[in-house]
């Protein structure tokens, strides 16, 4: 059987590579497309954990962390197309009007 | 066997959310990010979890990716300004700079963390019972966790009609 440090170490690589795409993406989609990674890493880490402690606890928590997930990712699409439509682009840097 | 399964599922999924982050095109990224999580369901499947396996597989893979392909086609904006990719992005401008140290530190961080995390931590061992049972996942669900669960579907309606208010037409 795999050790779990092997599924923490990857969970922990992949939520790294997420944040990395949020700081250096300069476009909304990719930028969530790299929060789905972050979420994905932590529900690798509950489904690993529970399986080591012999519980369905980590399976459940994943399956909320997904729901949750697909009401995130429709309201931010929304947010996506309504932004895009105020300034036809979809680059973060150009939406600073609440910036001083 | 297994460990050379995990290796290859784990390379898989390390590569293709690389390759996410690393090129420009938000099409290719997202079908990168279906192989992604198609492997992270075989590292499911591995973990003993086919429930959570086919759930990321229909929900992820399936729902919310077409999700973010029909914003992609719909708004048809192949490339972004200014291309900055992944590597010339640390010569970049120090916003981009102070973000690649900042996510090369976490990543260091919590790998040296979770590496130190030990199997004594968790009261039973690697010999653990097999929890696969979907009827045992149902029972957890709608009892114990019922009230979550019931919160959940008021939490997607929230969200649909959020998202109907916010990307409809403005009507005058």
């Amino acid at each position: 059987m795999v050790p779990l440090n092997h599924y923490l170490v990857l969970s922990g690589v992949l939520f790294a590579i997420g944040t990395a795409g949020v700081f250096l993406r300069r476009n909304l989609i990719t930028v969530l497309l790299s929060v789905e990674i972050m979420l994905n890493a932590v529900n690798l880490t509950f489904v690993a954990v529970g399986r080591y402690r012999g519980t369905v606890d980590g399976q459940i928590i994943t399956f909320f962390v997904m729901t949750v997930a697909a009401a995130e990712a429709a309201v931010g699409l929304a947010l996506v197309i309504s932004l895009f439509r105020h300034r036809e682009t979809l680059n973060p840097d150009a939406f600073t009007a609440l910036k001083w | 066997m297994e460990i050379l399964a995990f290796y290859a599922f784990a390379a898989i999924t390390v590569i293709a959310s690389l390759l996410v982050v690393g090129q420009g095109n938000p099409m290719h990224s997202v079908m990168l990010l279906i192989v992604s999580f198609g492997a992270l369901a075989g590292l499911y499947v591995l973990l003993d979890a086919p429930f959570t396996a086919v759930t990321q597989i229909i929900v992820y893979a399936g729902a919310i990716m077409v999700l973010f392909l029909f914003v992609v086609m719909l708004l048809n904006v192949p490339r972004e300004e200014a291309v900055a990719p992944a590597i010339s992005a640390l010569l970049g401008p120090t916003g981009m700079r102070l973000g690649v140290v900042l996510s090369v530190l976490l990543a260091v961080e919590v790998v040296w963390a979770l590496s130190r995390v030990g199997i004594g931590w968790f009261t039973q061992g690697t010999s653990a019972a097999s929890v696969s049972s979907v009827a045992l996942i149902g029972n957890s669900l709608f009892t114990r966790h019922a009230f979550a669960f019931e919160a959940t579907s008021v939490l997607i309606l929230v969200a649909m009609v959020g998202a109907v208010v916010l990307a409809g037409r403005e009507r005058h």
